[in-house]
């Protein structure tokens, strides 16, 4: 291409990338045929699949390569490999998918998920994962809250890392070109199709405009929009709202994850995840007086797969055929509510959560065995020997369901180019996700989305979209504003804490309409305040304008949320309405679409119903036994 | 309960700095990033810190508290007193970048120079079976978050910076154990280790393992079983003897 | 000239060290400990004498293959022309295995040569190429000398052996002195299988753990004793220049040998 010019001798100090500066914009400028945004496990997997179609790719992330989000997850990859069941297959994998997600799941999503994830699984073993073995040397399966078989390849609770371990050397053995520490602002049209994007270094400050005709979006999620959340600084809902400033719409927005056990003491760990393998291991959650609760919380739905005695439950965990599953491992939205009613009801423990005991239950080396992080997580945080006395746990923000409408078997958003996988997608997980999908997901979806993307790109032959030179101007101005507030201007910080506050109190896990009507309001003003937002110092390394950045894209999320969770009125998965107790059949056949007119973001979300696709017959069938 | 710390933070970039000191108030089960984060977020809001997690899972917010290499996110600030000054400086073995964050591009520039992992075919029926004990070895060294502590303790590229060339440093070392010990695995990069890793510059000090915030035995479980493996290839005239005559080594050289 | 941690493009801080704690104590005591032993062992290596006392041979000249003694030799005089103490005939094997141990090496370069002195303390030193070159790549044949202590330690568990006879070379006697000499082949035996080079040729060269279920199994049991390998090079230097003076003061007449039975 004839406008990026020619100093391969200047390496940028971080990533020894190119850091060529000199064409019509005055930008570093960088070519490629698929620009993956995020590097996480959906992220990797996407660029090592464009890679592999022989696609140019690059990966963007805002942190450095290895540390995002993935690593966070503990439990394992839900794939129906049937290594500890043999009974385990595809249809009861994708049928415990469906019905996790109250029924609300794309249902071919959820197929291609679950006839797809056992060969993903294999593929990381084979790149180098070192999983736990079966002790005929299979890859070891656990069980986890919703999934009929134990189904869940783990590594320890560790799963993440070596999953985003062996990603990342596989896409470095590649050679795989990765942008760290670079934040992606805006994407570039042309006309209708994905032209490029713009980032900034987060070292320098400076600019980097990429020329990609596809776009995969693969940023993880909202959680920092809430002020207990297991999510990182990362979590600001990015792509969610790159994905509506270019065009594209979100659905099921109004379904946030709250995990059912998170550490509530001391404070400044308050959301950080225990994982669900505590339960799945046999721990049990315990009120301030002692009752295993959870036997007076199991919905209708799930009556005829629950433990309804501490006997049957107990008897589980060595005998899966004869006993019934406890019903600490019901889908983590019945958990988390559970847990939130006995909490208000005056039974929670001495700092607000409940009690989730293993202490009791199994003996110290096999805790110490199984759930290696979570004693040193509670050890060194907390100063508590989870194989001594029990956890205290109360639900935390972990995950959005809802995300940018993809098409189910090429990832494609609405805008020809851009893609999207992983948490930002939307669709795959309906009203509520199951513990360990979300893990198979990312591969699953992240290998899609790459394929297509390098396809797309593929099918375009010569003839390319161009970004308008003006765009990418523009994109500067906007992203360079937060300096040009001399006084009196708003700190990113507040606003976010603001924000924060809103999102907790207003749309947290029982929601009601007074409530959200009020959380837009609340919004709506801290848009306001965010058009005067001001920073301090200058652009190099500087957090303060990053959150400023990253502020904007927080406020759309929530206020699809918001709106989205008004909208719907009914309860299902990870929307409880207070004043809609109940699931609603004729909102069970419907999915709410976002959008923001003119890609303006300043400008108010538009919404719509949209009918959900419907399931064909043979899929039905298994619904019925 | 709560009460105001006294913290100095190292303020600067290339071009130079200093330690600044700051009064911040802070709160009982606190841990020294939630210091510098209201630090930030009050007093000084262009303050540079890397982090993400906040759990000691992701290996970004090292630093050197008190001289000592550390996870901000996993120092509490109950192990220091209330009245103790305490001194947050950037890691010091790699070039600043600003403040508290560091270029730690030659962890990832070394990374490349690890060959990677090749498997021996799969079963017939499409998977793979290795045992438990098999891959138990490997698992500790894949705990690795790479916060980069032990590279920034190493002393034989903290003190010599003109070793950053030959020497990969002790999260390297892990990685060439892990797949020198993978029961699959069909290089054999012993002599890369040596060679190209620096393995015998490495003076088993034991400063990496003092420092791992994962507990992973670096010396004496990767380190030194892979001098070891290196003396069994370059260094020890029986087991080179036996490698050409007896049972030979079924890994292809890289 | 800045160099190490002062280097450019580092953060520029003054102090070679911002630690606080007393990260000098770990150097200087094993500094203090090692000098105080390696001035005793010269001495008693080089003496040449009061090294046996019926039925006690001091661990430092076992086997005593020089002209020793009488009594004092069991496995005959090969070297009966050295002119020097017998110890320096067999000294060299115990004196290389703890020189080229894994362990001793950390705390020497720790200690003694300050490479580095303490973990974040920077080093004196301007160059460093560690073990990469002579003389200290010969650390690599650290085996061998593996090899060579565990003859020593049979040789020394033998010796253990005889000071169950008494003086006269009846057996069924058991002296203050034989409990020293078989705390000390303990903590010998202890510290020797416990050495890394033991652990890698028992097992730890394996890729397959579960086809070798005996070496597993064995391998098992050193990492054990190679988990606490720092403890017993301490103890057993401890014990055998213990063992040693206690000969030494016997072989002098400083007081006769407590027997139990």
């Amino acid at each position: 291409m004839s406008h990026i010019s020619q100093q391969p001798d200047e390496r940028h100090p971080m990533t020894g990338n190119r850091m060529d500066s000199g064409d019509d914009t005055g930008f570093e400028r960088h070519e490629y045929d698929v620009v993956v945004i995020g590097a996480g496990g959906a992220g990797l997997r996407a660029a090592i699949a464009a890679h592999d179609a022989g696609a140019r790719v690059a990966i963007v992330c805002k942190s450095l390569l290895g540390k995002a989000h993935t690593v966070m997850a503990e439990g394992g990859i839900a794939a129906s490999m049937g290594n500890v069941y043999p009974d385990d297959n595809w249809r009861v994998h994708f049928r415990d998918t469906m019905r996790g997600g109250k029924m609300l799941n794309n249902w071919r999503m959820a197929q291609l998920h679950a006839q797809e994830a056992p060969e993903r699984v294999l593929e990381l073993e084979e790149w180098g994962a070192l999983f736990d073995r079966t002790p005929e040397g299979l890859i070891s399966q656990r069980d986890f809250g919703g999934h009929k078989y134990a189904r869940l390849a783990h590594v320890g609770d560790r799963t993440g890392l070596e999953m985003i371990r062996t990603l990342q050397q596989h896409a470095v053995s590649l050679g795989i070109d990765v942008f760290m520490e670079c934040t992606v602002t805006d994407i570039f049209k042309d006309g209708d199709a994905v032209a490029g994007a713009f980032a900034y270094w987060r070292e320098t400050g400076r600019f980097v405009v990429f020329d990609a005709p596809a776009v995969v979006l693969a940023t993880g999620g909202i959680g920092k929009s809430y002020q207990v959340t297991s999510n990182s600084w990362e979590y600001t809902g990015d792509g969610h709202a790159l994905a509506m400033k270019t065009g594209a719409s979100l659905i099921n927005m109004e379904f946030v994850q709250f995990h059912p056990t998170g550490m509530v003491w001391p404070p400044s760990v308050k959301g950080i995840l225990v994982t669900e393998s505590v339960r799945g291991d046999g721990g049990a959650l315990k009120n301030s007086e002692g009752n295993r609760f959870m036997f007076d919380y199991i919905p209708e739905y799930f009556k005829s797969e629950t433990a309804d005695s501490v006997e049957e439950a107990e008897g589980w965990y060595a005998d899966k055929k004869n006993n019934r599953r406890p019903p600490e491992l019901l889908p983590r939205d019945e958990v988390a509510r559970a847990i939130n009613s006995e909490i208000k009801a005056g039974r929670g423990s001495p700092h607000g959560g409940v009690f989730l005991d293993i202490a009791s239950r199994r003996d110290a080396d096999f805790i110490k065995r199984r759930l290696p992080s979570m004693y040193h997580q509670f050890k060194e945080l907390a100063d508590v020997d989870i194989t001594a006395e029990p956890m205290e746990v109360g639900p935390t923000c972990h995950y959005v369901m809802g995300g940018v409408e993809v098409d189910a078997d090429t990832e494609q958003s609405r805008v020809p180019g851009l893609y999207a996988a992983g948490e930002v997608a939307g669709g795959m997980h309906g009203s509520n996700r199951l513990g360990g999908n979300s893990l198979s997901d990312l591969l699953v979806f992240g290998r899609r989305a790459g394929e297509s993307a390098a396809a797309y790109v593929q099918g375009l032959k010569d003839v390319r979209p161009r970004i308008v030179a003006d765009d990418v101007r523009l994109a500067a101005r906007t992203a360079l504003a937060p300096f040009a507030i001399e006084n009196g201007g708003e700190n990113p910080y507040t606003i976010q804490k603001d924000l924060q506050d809103v999102m907790q109190r207003l749309v947290g896990i029982i929601r009601k309409a007074e409530e959200l009507e009020e959380s837009l309001e609340e919004i709506q003003k801290l848009k306001d305040r965010a058009t005067r937002l001001s920073v301090e110092g200058h652009r190099q390394y500087n957090p303060g304008w990053h959150l400023a950045i990253d502020l904007t894209n927080m406020l759309i999320v929530c206020e699809c949320i918001a709106k989205a969770a008004l909208e719907r009125k009914e309860s299902r998965g990870g929307h409880t309405r207070d004043d809609y107790p109940g699931p609603d059949d004729s909102w069970g056949q419907v999915n709410l679409v976002l959008t923001l007119a003119g890609g303006d973001y300043s400008a108010p979300v538009d919404l719509e119903h949209k009918p959900l696709p419907q399931m064909p017959d043979d899929l039905r069938e298994l619904f019925d036994q | 309960m709560g009460y105001d710390l006294r913290l100095r933070v190292w303020r600067g970039d290339r071009s130079g700095g200093q330690l600044g000191d700051y009064s911040v108030p802070v709160e009982e089960g606190e841990v020294v990033l939630d210091a510098i984060h209201r630090l930030q977020a009050t007093q000084a809001g262009d303050l540079a810190v890397r982090w993400n997690c906040k759990a000691g899972k992701c290996g970004s917010c090292s630093a050197e508290i008190n001289g000592r290499p550390r996870l901000m996110c996993m120092t509490r600030l109950s192990d220091f007193e209330e009245s103790e000054t305490i001194t947050v400086t950037p890691v010091r073995t790699f070039p600043v970048i600003r403040d508290l964050v560091t270029d730690v591009s030659f962890n990832y520039e070394k990374a490349k120079q690890v060959p990677a992992v090749k498997l021996t075919p799969r079963d017939p029926d499409g998977k793979r079976r290795m045992m438990q004990v098999d891959v138990e070895r490997g698992q500790e060294f894949r705990k690795c978050i790479e916060c980069f502590l032990c590279q920034n303790v190493c002393h034989v590229v903290r003190d010599h910076e003109e070793n950053k060339e030959a020497f990969a440093g002790p999260r390297h070392f892990l990685r060439y154990a892990e797949l020198d010990m993978h029961p699959l695995d069909t290089h054999d990069r012993r002599k890369l280790a040596q060679d190209v890793a620096g393995l015998g510059m490495c003076n088993i000090t034991k400063c990496c393992t003092e420092v791992c915030p994962e507990g992973i035995h670096i010396t004496d479980n990767a380190i030194i079983p892979m001098k070891e493996r290196v003396v069994d290839r370059k260094f020890d005239p029986v087991t080179w003897l036996g490698s050409k005559i007896g049972r030979r080594d079924p890994r292809d050289e890289v | 000239m800045s160099y190490g941690v002062r280097s450019p493009g580092r953060a520029q801080i003054e102090q070679k060290t911002l630690r606080q704690d007393r990260w000098w104590l770990y150097p200087a005591v094993t500094f203090t400990v090692f000098m105080a032993f390696i001035v005793y062992a010269t001495w008693r290596a080089f003496a040449g004498h009061d090294y046996y006392s019926a039925p006690y041979l001091s661990p430092f000249y076992s086997p005593c293959l020089g002209s020793c003694v009488k009594g004092s030799s069991d496995f005959g005089q090969p070297f009966g022309w050295w002119p020097l103490s017998a110890a320096l005939i067999v000294l060299i094997f115990p004196l290389g295995f703890r020189m080229s141990c894994y362990y001793y090496r950390k705390a020497y370069y720790r200690s003694f040569w300050l490479s580095p002195p303490a973990c974040g303390v920077a080093e004196p030193h301007t160059k460093y190429t560690g073990e990469s070159r002579f003389p200290l790549i010969l650390n690599n044949i650290h085996r061998y000398f593996f090899y060579a202590a565990v003859l020593v330690a049979v040789v020394l568990s033998y010796d253990a052996v005889l000071a169950f006879r008494d003086a006269t070379g009846h057996w069924g006697h058991m002296g203050l002195g034989t409990l020293v000499l078989v705390v000390n082949v303990v903590l010998i035996w202890a510290y020797t299988l416990g050495c890394h080079s033991c652990r890698h040729a028992v097992g730890g060269r394996l890729r397959h753990f579960s086809k070798h279920p005996l070496r597993y199994k064995a391998w098992t049991l050193v990492s054990k004793l190679n988990a606490n390998h720092a403890r017993y090079a301490w103890l057993s230097l401890f014990s055998v220049a213990l063992a040693d003076l206690y000969v030494y003061l016997l072989a002098i007449g400083a007081f006769s040998d407590p027997r139990f039975f």
